[in-house]
């Protein structure tokens, strides 16, 4: 069953966009299918086809389901970039989560689910409410995980229509598909939450105990994750619930088994029956060890895993060592892991065979492994007493082979041998003395000198010995050094004759004058003066008797490797670390190379930005209460969709902002004239505590035709505050200032008006429309002070946007179905019909035609927007009732988001 | 504790993205091939990487397979376990649907490789990953018909591994046995590690939906049926089933009753750990003369039985033994008392194989290499590699297990025919040398 499908790789080179959107538009059938996939092909490889997008999405409304799937794949990828031409697509999604076929009905809501633009997902919500609830399983099971993805994108939007509650009705369904998805979605919303929304009762266990035995392996691995946190009454339910869960054992799926053995060891803990827990201990096993006959990558993540479990209960897999000798054939890393379970199941009983192991492995080829494996001789020996002569032999048979990784490897550890058997094993240092002018590596001469001064007494020549490093000292590394110098003292102090005598002349000099390390100065200094004053304070000092090391081979501390084991097998229990260590649910709003230029094209301004106050101003700004606010408060407000960045978007409007001031410096105005008009109250942008002593407020304002800024100043700081300079950073309206900004030197006290003229399409961001305006005002006095405002659209309806009835209809009809886009405004309310006309009408929006359809009055005015957009409106609601339907035809449907938001600030 | 993935790569042998399916939009694919492209330019061998790599905030997760890597990226705590698998059984969906999963092949089906993504993962949760249901309702252009599909039912049902309304003139079930005996020879000529790891692999051609039943020799049954177990009853360490198999009814009373997917699958796995004699014990001897020559004398000797039970004699086919010698050998010399030898240098093995290896033999080979005279100072020491073993040996298991019966129940009342056959073959068998 192989296609062809490469040939929709190679792409004639002259003009491949208008080719492509000729054969979009085709009216053959077959050729539009080739020109999607041939799109499709250039999206693979990474050529931006966004511009096709309208020509691809018209392509949407067939029936052919593969061409569907590709164009909705099309819409995955580009909606982000292009969130207003989106919502042409809107009505197709919500036609096909009605289809007949439910692999389309779940294919819609599957995919508009993974459009995170903010405006399809209002209009997801009732096709998700009508799928949950769908008669198919299929569309039910895609709708579950849907929960979660709107809920990822929009929280409070899934708890307002509470899609929560329809989502805990379905742990209840007789399918078992849909039960385990909608488990995974539980247990992911419950991870962002912080309110209990997902409780495993003892019903809801009975109940996904039960789909556990019909469900999918993958829907398994989800229940038995999410069962993982119940916590048992009593040890009687303790045991009902692993009688449940242990047959899993048996199931061919390794994450299965994982997952069964994590909820087993979790109940263990309430089990008192020492019986039932050694049974479980010895069910566990076999399982376990058959995990280590699947696939290397697997196996890894199961060792890592047995790791933790054999640290927590050392007795399930005590008689099975022999499984983790490594096969010649183990990737190194699978091997790597092997050596560290094989060091924590090594007892005197078995020690013998583990030693002839590790000495074959130290004899291998990848330098790393053998290391590793003379360091497992060193830790058994440390671990097991009884053993410990047997593992010293043993390495001194590696130090015979002369491999020089080998042998300085084996010094390391014959020094913590040393150190965990004082007195016993000194007979050795003689063999070891041998190998001293091979070593190269810092670690394992530091171990030698170490060694050397630790037995000087023992060690005839042992001043002739360190004299051969002394000359290298200045070159060593610091570690190296620090040994030198200890060594030599403790040389000295034990045998002050003349030789150790100059030796420590030398040393001290070397490292108290030669030297930049303040370590290794402080520790010479510290030694220097305990010799010159008190010689026997210097020997109770220096050679102190040391404190016994200890085995270090189950070094997890037990509520961490509780809390690890509970993670089994996931990310957390491979990496041995808690969850929050690595989990980032950095949300980077969208996914695309151009972000990844612009994020480099931000560090560059960032070295060339010339003033010095850069650091201290992106660091206020970020950390700015206001901008968090600002998101708060949208986030807050359910009607209304959040426009201003979320919490949980990057904070890149700050470095974007910098960039920009950097990039158009020449037009940062300086402000010198004063104007002071006045008007009504304006909002506060910058509180007075943000702005350590200077307030802001601001709005923008359509005055005679014109855009403007309107801006108050006030000064309640100690000091005058001059040279005001504004900048705006781009936004969806490309608004920018197109005067001075001109506020004279303000004293103490003071404040000033002023208003700003602006010009649109100057500096228009790219990305999904919304309302945020950032602007970053300058003084010379204080840091640069970041503040968000929001825009409104209909600032831009102008004067001339009225319209003749004919007019009106004629372009209503020329326009097609699809540009026409409505919107349900639940705040908004026409308390009485002519003021509110009137009210329009002084926002530019003017009155056509009205009419009177089964109690509902029906007004159609016209306005027109940015860029001289004609706006064909149509607004239905009953007079003093709350909530109208707007609907708007416009030739630019992509300003309808926008636009809606206008019409619901001027009608509230 | 949950957990899902961001996206899914699938990258070519340098690491560039070839297709890639974004489920949650919070990894890019730019950064996801910069980290990966670079994690290969720092190590030739990728099996010298964890398959678990942290990087700025994501953990990627990859496997290798031919000349395409597969890889997920994460943001969450998500099952490692349960990931790996996945990607395994992604690589097996592509190989049912393209035969062999490369980089040609996946440029030849990207369309399909799209449309296979979107179902087998949701939002980065594993979801359908049964190659021949999915078959049914995702084609590739050739057998793409115009008319819409609709999800088979086995998508969302409990038995979500078969199709209803499958049909066969002929009923069949072909039930393979086969073992494999991986073994570990230390270089004392002890065995440190022997274990069998049995497979029962079934190619069923059944009507409807049939009712399967499978009885073994299993003690444990067969004592709690209370019946003699003298001789031939055995004990199984590790039984792993397919997921058609009823694991509470297992449990329960050790019946394994299932109903079968349509064609080939791996019903149950099992493994034995009690130490088994070698079946091929393999000595050598290698004589090294300074740095001129070196000489091996290599024998290998069948220990398993002459008769057994299931088949009167039993032989050992395609047997292969593979030798290291040094990589600088040169001017072969070989000689064989049986089959054929030949100096592989690509292995840096001797390679010896003989087609048929009865029971109780022992057969020898001589062989002599000439090695250079100087040597760099600094050569790293000769890779260690050990004597490696392939045969096969029909009609014949280790474990002694037998299929007593296998009943099939459909509610048509067809008789079906089962057919079993037994082989054992060698796993990873290794012998270090002295």
């Amino acid at each position: 069953m192989s296609g062809h499908d490469s040939k929709y790789f190679s792409t004639t080179k002259k003009g491949e966009i208008p080719e492509l959107k000729e054969e979009l538009n085709s009216q053959y059938k077959d050729k539009k299918k080739d020109a999607v996939k041939k799109v499709i092909a250039a999206m693979t490889v990474g050529k931006d086809v966004s511009s096709l997008f309208t020509d691809v999405v018209n392509c949407m409304q067939t029936e052919n389901l593969e061409l569907k799937k590709l164009v909705y794949l099309y819409l995955i990828n580009y909606a982000k970039s292009q969130p207003d031409l989106a919502i042409l697509a809107v009505n197709t999604f919500v036609k096909d989560s009605q289809d007949p076929n439910p692999l389309i009905r779940a294919l819609a809501v599957r995919t508009m689910g993974c459009i995170r633009v903010d405006k399809i997902t209002e209009y997801l919500c009732d096709p998700l409410q009508r799928c949950l609830k769908d008669d198919d399983p299929y569309v039910r099971k895609t709708a579950a995980i849907c929960v979660a993805k709107l809920y990822d994108i929009n929280a409070e939007l899934v708890e307002d229509r509470g899609f929560l509650d329809t989502l805990k009705d379905l742990i209840s369904d007789n399918n078992p598909m849909v039960v385990a998805n909608a488990v995974a979605a539980l247990a992911e919303i419950q991870e962002t939450s912080t309110r209990p929304i997902f409780e495993i009762t003892s019903h809801t266990l009975t109940k996904l105990l039960t789909a556990l035995n019909e469900c999918t392996e993958w829907g398994q691995v989800f229940i038995l994750d999410a069962l993982s946190r119940y916590k048992a009454a009593d040890a009687r339910e303790a045991e009902n619930i692993v009688e449940r869960v242990t047959p899993r054992l048996q199931h061919a799926n390794c994450a299965v088994v994982l997952s069964a053995v994590k909820m087993i060891l979790q109940q263990m803990e309430l089990i008192t029956s020492t019986d039932v827990v050694r049974n479980l201990c010895k069910k566990m096993a076999p399982p376990l060890v058959t995990l280590l006959s699947a696939e290397p990558e697997i196996q890894y993540v199961a060792l890592r895993n047995i790791n933790l479990i054999v640290q927590k209960r050392p007795t399930i897999l005590a008689h099975e060592i022999k499984v983790f000798f490594c096969k010649y054939n183990d990737p190194i890393y699978v091997k790597m892991e092997k050596l560290e379970i094989m060091i924590k199941l090594a007892s005197d009983r078995n020690i013998d065979q583990v030693l002839l192991e590790f000495k074959e492995y130290a004899t291998e080829v990848d330098v790393d492994f053998v290391r590793k494996a003379v360091r497992a001789i060193g830790r058994c020996a440390i671990k097991l007493e009884r053993a410990a002569e047997r593992c010293i032999s043993v390495l001194l048979e590696l130090i015979k082979i002369k491999v020089n990784y080998v042998v300085q490897e084996a010094i390391i550890v014959i020094k913590d041998i040393f150190r965990r058997y004082p007195n016993t094993y000194e007979s050795i240092i003689a063999t070891l003395c041998e190998s001293l002018d091979t070593l190269d590596e810092p670690e394992a001469k530091a171990s030698m000198i170490w060694i050397i001064g630790e037995y000087a007494e023992r060690i005839d020549n042992a001043d002739e010995l360190l004299e051969s490093f002394l000359e290298s000292f200045p070159e060593e590394p610091a570690m190296v050094q620090l040994q030198l110098l200890t060594a030599t003292v403790k040389l000295f102090l034990k045998k002050p004759t003349e030789g150790p005598q100059q030796m420590i002349q030398v040393v001290l000099n070397n490292a108290t004058v030669e030297t930049d390390n303040p370590d290794l100065r402080d520790r010479a200094y510290i030694y220097w003066r305990l010799l010159s004053t008190d010689p026997e304070a210097a020997k109770d000092v220096v050679l102190a008797e040391k404190p016994v090391i200890g085995d270090d081979s189950n070094s997890i501390e037990s509520s961490l490797l509780d809390e690890l084991l509970a993670n089994i097998p996931t990310l957390s229990s491979v990496y041995h670390k808690p969850p929050e260590a690595f989990v980032s649910r950095a949300k980077s709003t969208s996914a695309r190379p151009d972000d990844e230029e612009y994020t480099d094209a931000v560090e560059t301004s960032y070295s060339e930005w010339p003033s010095s106050s850069v650091d201290s101003a992106a660091v206020t700004s970020t950390s700015s209460p206001v901008a968090h606010s600002v998101a708060h408060s949208v986030a807050k407000q359910p009607g209304q969709v959040a426009a201003a960045p979320t919490p949980t978007s990057p904070p890149a409007p700050v470095p974007d902002l910098l960039g920009d001031l950097i990039g158009l410096d020449n037009t940062l105005i300086p402000v010198d004239q004063p104007a002071a008009p006045s008007g009504p109250p304006l909002p506060i942008l910058l509180p007075t505590s943000t702005g350590q002593g200077l307030q802001i407020s601001a709005q923008l304002v359509r005055r005679d035709g014109q855009i403007f800024y309107s801006l108050l100043f006030e000064n309640s700081s100690q000091m005058v505050l001059d040279g005001f300079m504004i900048q705006f950073n781009k936004n969806t309206l490309g608004l920018a200032a197109a005067g001075q900004l001109q506020v004279a030197p303000l004293q103490p006290g003071a404040s000033a008006r002023t208003l700003l003229p602006m010009v649109a399409f100057q500096n228009i961001s790219a990305g999904p429309p919304n309302t945020l305006l950032q602007v970053a005002v300058k003084n010379n006095q204080q840091p640069v002070w970041y503040f968000n405002d929001k825009l409104s659209l209909h600032i831009f309806f102008s004067e001339d946007g009225r319209m003749e009835r004919a007019n009106f209809l004629e372009t209503w009809k020329s326009l097609p179905d699809s540009n026409e886009v409505t919107k349900d405004l639940p705040g908004a309310i026409i308390h009485n019909m002519d003021a509110t006309v009137e009210h329009l009408a002084e926002a530019n929006v003017f009155f056509v035609a009205k009419r009177r359809n089964a109690n509902k009055e029906i007004l159609y005015m016209s306005a027109k927007g940015p860029r001289g957009v004609p706006l064909l409106i149509e607004l239905t609601g009953s007079v003093g009732v709350p909530g109208l339907n707007c609907a708007v035809k416009t030739p630019s449907p992509e300003v309808a988001p926008l636009f809606f938001e206008a019409m619901d600030t001027l009608l509230k | 504790m949950a957990g899902a993935v961001s996206a899914l790569f699938l990258l070519d042998i340098k690491g560039r993205v070839l297709v890639w399916r974004d489920y949650r939009g919070d990894v890019s694919a730019v950064q996801a091939e910069r980290f990966f492209t670079k994690l290969l330019e720092q190590e030739v061998d990728p099996d010298l990487h964890d398959p678990v790599v942290y990087d700025n905030g994501v953990t990627y997760m990859f496997i290798q397979h031919n000349n395409v890597f597969l890889m997920t990226a994460a943001r969450q705590n998500c099952n490692a376990a349960s990931i790996f698998l996945f990607l395994h059984r992604v690589v097996d969906v592509f190989k049912h649907y393209f035969e062999e999963l490369e980089e040609e092949s996946l440029r030849d089906n990207f369309v399909v490789v799209y449309e296979l993504l979107d179902e087998m993962m949701d939002f980065g949760y594993p979801q359908y990953t049964e190659a021949k249901i999915l078959s049914e309702f995702i084609k590739t252009d050739a057998y793409r018909m115009e008319v819409t599909q609709r999800p088979p039912m086995a998508v969302t049902n409990a038995v979500s591994w078969r199709s209803e309304g499958i049909k066969y003139k002929k009923n069949e079930v072909f039930l393979d046995v086969v073992e494999s005996v991986n073994i570990l020879v230390n270089t004392n000529g002890q065995i440190i590690r022997s274990d069998v790891v049995g497979a029962l692999k079934m190619r069923t051609y059944l009507s409807g939906m049939p009712e399967c039943k499978l009885g073994l020799n299993d003690r444990v049954l067969l004592e709690a049926q209370g019946r003699s177990t003298k001789g031939k009853a055995i004990d199984l360490d590790d039984i792993k089933f397919h997921q058609c198999v009823r694991l509470a009814r297992f449990e329960n009373d050790r019946t394994i009753s299932f109903i079968p997917p349509d064609g080939s699958f791996d019903l149950m796995t099992y493994r034995l750990s009690t130490q088994v004699k070698p079946l091929i014990w393999v000595e050598a001897q290698v004589e090294r003369h300074s740095r001129s020559r070196i000489e091996l004398l290599v024998k290998a000797r069948s220990q398993f039985k002459i008769y057994s039970k299931l088949h009167n004699c039993s032989t050992a086919t395609n047997v292969e033994i593979e030798i290291p010698v040094p990589s600088d050998a040169t001017n072969p010399n070989i000689r064989t008392s049986m089959g054929s030898a030949s100096y592989a240098p690509e292995k840096d093995a001797l390679v010896w194989k003989v087609k048929s290896f009865p029971g109780g033999k022992e057969y020898m080979v001589r062989a002599e290499f000439s090695l250079p005279s100087i040597t760099a100072e600094e050569s790293a020491p000769d890779k260690k590699a050990p004597v490696r073993v392939k045969f096969e040996i029909p009609y014949f298991t280790v474990s002694g297990i037998q299929v007593r019966y296998l009943k099939i129940i459909e509610k048509s009342g067809y008789q079906a025919l089962p057919w079993v056959r037994y082989i054992t073959m060698a796993g990873e068998y290794e012998l270090r040398l002295m």
